[in-house]
């Protein structure tokens, strides 16, 4: 099963990590790929840390487990790097994905010695730029998609606009700052 | 032809009920089968479907309810999960024993104490004894596939019994993944008009459904509810016939994978058996000789079918995500170890327990039962066959 590429999502209850790991998957669909995108429910309390999963394949996926060696992590909420055990298990050849204001200098020591590529978006910053609120897991979304590879930008951008279109339908208005967010988040993330 | 999609096994349920567009949904919610009522409830806002969707006001009226619309000659279902389930205790026999053939979308979940939102088969095989069908899925695809079917097997003149379509509780009900739905029209044909033979609306032949029955008759009414379920492996094999000519999708009554020179087998139920077929490929890269049998009819149990797949192992190993509280296994393993004494076979038999409470299943968990299996071989000995898998000790 060397071609599955395995993500999982660190965030806290109402961050929307969730959300994101399930439109990852959305995205990654429209492409003809294989997906699997689930939450891990522990306490259902907004700011508990909570776990969401990405599985993307050429092949059809048919193992159900949680994912424990991941290729790629994204770590919605700066502040779990210090309470949960955030590149447990995360390949070398992969990376890990930070939400957090800070230089990388000062997140890589925080990382338990992971020795793989390290990159960081400010998702507040263009989340508060893009829609006037904080919704860290739209800037996330595009900054994962390009860490991992996952298709091509253009590509990205056009299936995004149809997938907004068809989720906020009843509110076309936030489209056009969740589309500025996704192409900011692209340029953004280092 | 049908369409590609990706969705959570819920939704997937939830879109095989549109597309049947039953005639009454009595409905409570629970965790982790809320969803399916939840979309269900948009598609009649919608217009998108003529169901009678009655909120209820707990788990007990939902059966109820679902009871009294199906005599009354309608076609109807509930979905439910865990306690919701239980509370419906004393409905499934009365559904069961006054042969309504209504469908329940069951989402499995642990029973409480302690309680827990998880999956594992505690619930349903509570109410393996109710008298009702029960069939299971590995993952969206198959709790779709399944519920398509599920009238046509309950509603078979030979049977008229109710049936139960599960699938596990967030693993599969929440997590999206692809799967082929069937056109509109395609499950309409397939799935037919309900036209039952009585029913209290009938002017014409009026009838009794639940009266008392004395010492007299009340043997030979549970005999008659056995005779219909004699009749379901049948009728489900016939039915998944006609599903592959419209699906391309085959169905048997359990799913034998890499069987066929197999010395090894697991006997599981639910989503653990995809995760075991990875397993079994990478075993079988390095020349092990292992194989699964994935239940998909759990009742009535095709004990000889399942015998027969297992003829040629030697040792197996039977999966129950429930605990029994005999001292020896499940029901499962029961089951399994019941029809294999029957068959005069001579595998060596051990039962685990696993995945309580939602427990996760990994590729390497799987990997290790086969290989406890080859050192039982080596020994000539099942040693303990009373099992825990991924326990803490």
């Amino acid at each position: 099963m060397s071609n599955v590429t395995e993500i999982r999502w660190h965030g806290r209850g109402g961050q929307g990590a969730k959300t994101a790991a399930l439109l990852l998957a959305d995205v990654a669909f429209q492409t003809g790929r294989y997906v699997q995108g689930f939450p891990e429910y522990g306490p259902e309390r907004m700011g508990a840390p909570i776990t969401a999963y990405n599985r993307i394949s050429d092949m059809p996926i048919r193992v159900h487990s949680n994912i424990y060696d991941p290729q790629y992590v994204v770590v919605v909420d700066e502040s779990l790097l210090e309470t949960v055990d955030v590149t447990a298990g995360l390949k070398k050849d992969g990376a890990i994905l930070i939400n957090t204001a800070r230089p990388k200098e000062e997140i890589v020591p925080r990382l338990k010695g992971y020795e793989g590529k390290v990159y960081t978006i400010d998702a507040r910053r263009v989340s508060m730029a893009t829609l006037g609120k904080y919704f860290p897991n739209t800037p996330l979304l595009a900054a994962i998609v390009k860490v991992a590879g996952i298709m091509e930008e253009e590509r990205f951008l056009t299936e995004m606009k149809f997938s907004f279109s068809h989720k906020f339908a009843s509110k076309p208005e936030v489209i056009d700052g969740n589309m500025a967010a996704l192409k900011m988040a692209l340029q953004e993330v280092r | 032809m049908g369409k590609r999609e990706r969705l959570s096994g819920n939704e997937a349920v939830a879109i095989a009920l549109r597309q049947i567009n039953p005639d009454v949904f009595p409905a409570f919610p629970i965790t982790p089968s809320t969803e399916i009522p939840q979309y269900f409830a948009s598609y009649v806002a919608n217009g998108q479907v003529d169901t009678e969707f009655i909120p209820v006001e707990s788990e007990h009226s939902s059966m109820s309810a679902a009871i009294g619309a199906e005599a009354a000659g309608a076609r109807a279902l509930t979905a439910t999960s865990s306690c919701g389930l239980a509370f419906m205790w004393e409905e499934l026999y009365i559904a069961a024993s006054n042969r309504l053939p209504l469908a329940l979308a069951l989402v499995n979940r642990a029973l409480s104490g302690p309680i827990n939102i998880n999956c594992d088969h505690s619930d349903s095989m509570g109410a393996r004894d109710a008298g009702w069908i029960q069939m299971y899925a590995e993952n969206n695809q198959e709790a779709y596939d399944n519920m398509v079917q599920a009238y046509r097997i309950a509603e078979h003149k030979d049977v008229r019994l109710p049936i139960m379509i599960c699938q596990d509780g967030f693993i599969t009900s929440h997590a999206v993944e692809n799967i082929e739905l069937l056109d509109d029209a395609d499950v309409k044909n397939f799935v037919g008009e309900y036209e039952p033979e009585t029913y209290l609306l009938n002017p014409e032949c009026p009838a009794a459904v639940g009266p008392y029955s004395i010492t007299d008759y009340y043997f030979e009414a549970k005999r008659n509810q056995a005779e219909g379920m004699r009749h379901v492996p049948q009728v489900v094999l016939d039915v998944a016939k006609e599903f592959a000519a419209v699906s391309g999708r085959e169905y048997g009554l359990f799913e034998a994978y890499r069987m066929d020179d197999a010395d090894r087998a697991v006997v599981i139920i639910g989503s653990a058996a995809g995760t075991t077929k990875d397993a079994i490929d990478a075993l079988r890269e390095k020349g092990e000789k292992v194989g699964m049998i994935k239940i998909r009819l759990y009742r009535p149990f095709p004990a000889d079918e399942i015998a027969g797949a297992l003829g040629k192992v030697k040792a197996v190993a039977i999966m129950d995500r429930a605990e029994g509280y005999t001292n020896h296994g499940g029901s499962l393993g029961a089951d399994v170890m019941a029809a294999l004494f029957r068959a005069r076979s001579q595998a060596l038999a051990v039962n685990y327990i696993y995945g309580l409470g939602g427990r996760d299943v990994r590729v390497t968990d799987m990997e290790h039962v086969y290989a406890e299996l080859q050192k039982i071989i080596d020994n000539d000995d099942a040693g303990e066959t009373y099992r825990f898998m991924g326990i803490r000790e």
